[in-house]
């Protein structure tokens, strides 16, 4: 195909909304690592410079996506997970230890993540897995290997540490969703996770009664015809009560005090007003910050770089992870509601141009697109506007870092190259 | 389904987004953030406070300079510490104590080394200051007091506490706001506005020059003289009187409400609370619980008003037609509650209306009550007509005076009776103390003289207050400046004050006449109790007086109650004669009643429920 029918082809309002975010990510940069002696903003010295110089990467490697052959990624994707699989393990080895975590390799003029070469790898194997004409998702064993794509690179991430670059491969169970897992592995998920904070809010006692309650209800209004499976019922509720008492277990023995702090913070565990602000001030200083950062900005924020505690530094890890607090406090509520709709947007486009695809292998990629930036978007901006617990991970084209955004960027544009094919069943 | 779940999921996460920071951004933001911005540092200019004056022009409260010495400890260098010690009048072990203090408190912020220097040790500092590295002297403001009386109606300022901080955002820590009277009530007017000036800090706390270009910083604006209503003279003497007695003496001017003078017995000097033996001094004053100085006894103690509330019974039989000034009720030397007999000390015989009030006869007045009671078919109508009218005056109800609340005092009316008695199993005999203003009724000093004033200006009265000027403008607030009527027809007042005019010249307080004057007034005498080990003990009465002069055209109407002064025509009567004749004629004549009154103190009478011995009441003084 022809670089002229690729243009045409390509879907522009992605395109359109992947250079607003990034444009709106670097003036944000721009704003919280500026000082007040003025440099071009073209100096490689400053945060500012440098992120610039990967925006301009990221443009060129935009070039080399949209021109290699659209088969390439599927037929390369199996050797490309192997690879991604390799240099995980080469971190024990040779890896490089910033801030505590050994998720880098050092190449001299930048630190490459593997981690973030991992997601596109992924995301591509996975895809391809699935669309295999002999894997059939209905079956326990295809079930199983499809998980295990997802789990050996959370596993090999887990230990350097990194539990949140893990919890992004989790997200693309929705793409074996999406094709077919049956329903009640979501459904168990989620009681999981519901059964995992109501312990820590209220206790198994209270859980217990709650569980009662509901049997109550359902027998209470219950249809005559209806028959109700009284021992896989009860199977459940046991199997409830154990998983509750097991979460006490393991909240106070195998958790560490400062993720004991981080869930007690956010579930708001600690009743007394005083030594909850206590706590929001010290555990909670980032989110503390960030938090009063946004709300500071008002509705029309206080504008581009009169934020003051963008200017004072008062947010840890501003550039980083918490960029989208510098949105709040000086672009205000229209900026961070501006920029909510800009990702909503690109997430639903991106659903829909899923779904129009005739191969399956690009539909699958596709989903597995969303599924990543989706993880990214939500714990993201959950944790930085205070409804989610301080999990680190960056938000998509916006925080600061090179490898985070070139291969954030090439996520996305290998699907729209695949998306310029999607009138072909097979390439 | 499978589709539009992830869908789904995109637009819930949407909404709960939006929320959450349409939460954090419209429904939290509010603009006075800017000061809790830790970015942001606000440097204050603050105004001086307003001066009080008197309604003559005298000043009451002014400022006083005081120099605090401030040290920065970290930009302390070696120094000749036996020659500073010198200078600051310390010696040199308490020094190294107070430099330590400030150390361990900041090593970058200011601490006060040593608070409020003289003037004098000012003047030896000042030059010499520059050779001290990391001391600087700060001045402050003071207040000073021009008088040593009127602490109650003044009050005092001191530092804001957490409390306040919490209810109102304009103060910071360490500033100063008004406690109690005047400087409570007008802390608004006499504070005036601080001025603001915003610098950008960055999160070592280091200036990053000003924020938004010092487009938001504001000016100080400065606090306002006033004058209140009290006359500086008048007050200086009551309290001169009051010498070792316990009780409230308040004057009104009755034809426009303003209190001339308002006297709280014991007080004590304003100026015992500013300066360096601030706190001590509180603390004494305040631990004091049995004389209890700083209690404002003009304005909180309620106390029954014994026979000075004969005179609006009267009102009230005239008004309801029940009598006329001719009726005439047989006295024999007493009246009955149920069975009880109740004495009088009027002489008994047949009494009218004049004699009634001017003898004090409490069996007329007992007499005039039921015939109120008896117009009605029943006693609930009764009470109420009757309440309706006593409240006319202003009583059982805080008055709306600009000073901070005091206590309202009691009008009982029928629900209160149908608590004690049970509903409809009580009759007018029953509550007949009320008839001579025992029983169930309370009042305070500040009310007992606003009645006075309404029977002064024979039918309304305007609403007791205490600012007269601000700036040098009269006050204009219509609270204060519009009139009050009673439910009283005007007509009926005559031969009441006619009444509490023969009281100075053929009744009660007749040996009380001031040369030149006539003054209308009426005697009180209020039985009281205590409880002594759990045992309800009677004391000496309460001695009250209310009075208004001139009769014709009055100037002054005035309301003295003296705890356990006995008869009102004692302390009561002779403080409020002086006080009258002070006010009209600015001297003294009647220059025995006012030795008596400076020499004679009730100490002995308050010692009595102390004593832990039997003790006599209502003993014969003088």
């Amino acid at each position: 195909m022809s670089g002229r029918s690729i243009l045409k082809r390509i879907d522009w309002l992605s395109v359109f909304i992947y250079f607003a975010l990034v444009f709106i990510g670097w003036i944000n940069i721009y704003s919280s690592t500026f000082t007040d002696e003025h440099s071009s903003i073209f100096d490689f010295s400053t945060l500012y410079g440098k992120q610039l110089f990967f925006i301009g990467v990221s443009l060129v490697t935009i070039v080399v996506v949209l021109a290699l052959e659209v088969n390439f990624y599927e037929r390369f994707s199996s050797l490309l997970y192997l690879l991604s699989m390799v240099s995980l393990l080469g971190l024990f080895v040779f890896g490089k230890t910033i801030a505590g975590a050994t998720s880098w390799y050092d190449l001299g003029f930048f630190n490459l993540q593997p981690s973030e070469l991992a997601k596109v790898a992924t995301a591509l194997a996975l895809a391809k897995y699935l669309s295999d004409i002999q894997t059939d998702i209905k079956r326990r064993k295809d079930q199983f290997y499809a998980l295990l794509i997802i789990l050996v690179p959370a596993i090999l991430i887990i230990p350097q540490p990194d539990p949140g670059s893990a919890l992004v491969f989790f997200a693309m169970i929705f793409v074996i969703f999406r094709e077919g897992l049956p329903l009640y592995y979501l459904v168990i998920i989620l009681s999981l996770i519901l059964v995992f904070v109501t312990t820590l809010m209220f206790g198994t006692v209270w859980l217990i009664i709650g569980l009662a309650l509901l049997i109550i209800i359902l027998f209470a209004t219950k249809r005559k015809k209806l028959k109700i499976p009284v021992i896989p019922l009860s199977l459940v509720s046991v199997a409830v009560i154990l998983f509750s008492l097991s979460v006490n277990f393991v909240f106070n023995n195998v958790f560490e005090q400062r993720h004991r702090d981080r869930f007690g913070l956010w579930l708001r565990l600690e009743k007394d007003p005083k030594k909850l602000e206590q706590i929001r001030k010290s555990i909670g200083y980032n989110t503390y910050q960030s938090e009063k950062a946004i709300e500071s900005g008002g509705f029309f924020g206080k504008g581009f770089l009169e934020g003051t505690r963008t200017k004072g530094d008062f947010v840890p890890e501003q550039h980083t992870d918490y960029i989208f607090s510098t949105v709040g406090e000086e672009w205000g509520f229209l900026g961070t509601a501006t920029v909510i709709i800009l990702f909503t947007v690109l997430f639903l486009r991106l659903i829909s141009l899923a779904e129009r695809q005739k191969n399956a292998f690009s539909r699958m990629y596709g989903y597995g697109v969303i599924s990543i930036l989706l993880i990214h978007y939500f714990i993201n901006i959950g944790m930085v506007i205070g409804i989610l617990p301080t999990i680190g991970i960056p938000l998509p084209f916006f925080s600061y870092g090179g490898s985070g955004l070139l291969f954030f960027t090439i996520l996305l544009f290998i699907f729209l190259r695949l998306d310029t094919n999607r009138l072909k069943e097979s390439f | 389904m499978r589709k539009i779940l992830l869908s789904l999921i995109i637009v819930v996460i949407a909404i709960t987004f939006l929320g959450r920071l349409s939460y954090l951004q419209i429904f939290s933001f509010s603009a006075e953030q800017v000061l809790e911005d830790p970015a942001i540092k606000a440097i204050y200019d603050y105004p001086e406070r307003g001066y009080i004056y008197d309604r003559n022009g005298h000043l009451l409260v002014g400022n006083d300079p005081a120099y605090d010495v401030m040290v920065i400890p970290r930009e302390v260098q070696p120094l000749d510490t036996l020659e500073f010690c010198g200078l600051l009048g310390i010696d040199k072990e308490k020094f190294v104590e107070k430099l330590r203090r400030a150390r361990v408190y900041s090593p970058r912020l200011p601490s006060v080394l040593v608070p409020q220097l003289s003037k004098q040790d000012y003047a030896k500092l000042q030059e010499k200051m520059r050779k001290y590295k990391g001391f600087y002297i700060q001045k402050r403001s003071l207040r000073y007091y021009d008088t040593p009386s009127a602490a109650n109606v003044l009050g005092y300022i001191s530092e804001v506490n957490e409390g306040d901080l919490a209810v109102n955002k304009y103060y910071v820590q360490g500033e100063l706001k008004g406690r109690t009277g005047v400087e409570r009530y007008y802390e608004d007017l006499l504070r005036g506005r601080k001025g603001v000036q915003y610098i950008q800090k960055d999160r070592f706390n280091r200036d990053i020059g000003p924020y938004k270009n010092g487009t938001i910083d504001t000016l100080p604006e400065q606090g306002k003289q006033i004058s209140i209503t009290i006359d500086k003279a008048l007050q200086e003497y009551g309290e001169l009187l009051m010498n070792g007695k316990r009780g409230g003496i308040v004057a009104i001017e009755p034809a426009t409400g303003e209190i001339l003078s308002m006297i709280s017995g014991p007080t004590y000097d304003p100026a015992l609370l500013v300066g360096r033996e601030r706190s001590k001094n509180y603390t004494k004053l305040y631990n004091d619980t049995i004389a209890n100085p700083t209690w404002d006894r003009s304005i909180h103690a309620q106390q029954p008003p014994g026979s000075p509330f004969k005179t609006l019974n009267a009102l009230i039989a005239l008004q309801e037609g029940v009598l006329d000034v001719n009726t005439t009720i047989q006295c024999y030397h007493g009246f009955y509650v149920g069975k009880k007999k109740r004495g009088c000390h009027c002489g008994g015989g047949l009494r009218s209306l004049n004699k009634g009030i001017s003898q004090s006869c409490n069996a007329y007045f007992a007499g005039a009550f039921r015939k109120i009671y008896e117009k009605f078919e029943t006693t609930d109508e009764g009470m109420d007509v009757w309440e309706k009218h006593m409240k006319s005056f202003g009583l059982g109800d805080y008055l709306g005076y600009d000073l901070p609340f005091g206590q309202k005092g009691r009008i009982p009316n029928k629900e209160y009776y149908d608590k004690w008695y049970g509903d409809n199993r009580w009759s007018s005999s029953y509550i007949i103390s009320n008839a001579i203003g025992q029983g169930e009724i309370l009042a305070t000093p500040v009310q007992l003289a606003n009645m006075t004033a309404a029977i002064a200006n024979r039918g309304h009265y305007f609403t007791p207050h205490i600012l007269k000027k601000i700036e040098g403008k009269d006050i204009t607030e219509p609270k204060f400046t519009e009139a009050k009527h009673t439910t009283i027809d005007p007509k009926h007042f005559e031969p009441v004050v006619q009444g509490m005019a023969d009281v100075y010249v053929s009744g009660t307080a007749r040996w009380l006449q001031i040369p030149g004057i006539e003054v209308a007034g009426k005697t009180g005498t209020a039985e009281n109790f205590t409880k002594i080990d759990g045992v309800r003990t009677q004391l000496t009465d309460h001695s009250v007086f209310v009075a208004f002069a001139p009769v014709d055209d009055p100037k002054i109407a005035i309301a003295v109650y003296i705890e356990n002064g006995y008869f009102g025509s004692r302390y009561a009567g002779h403080i409020a004669t002086l006080m009258i004749e002070k006010y009209l004629k600015g001297e003294i004549t009647l220059k025995t009643l006012e030795k008596r009154m400076l020499e004679k103190t009730l100490k002995a009478e308050y010692a009595k429920p102390y004593s832990r011995e039997e003790f006599k009441i209502n003993e014969r003084v003088w």
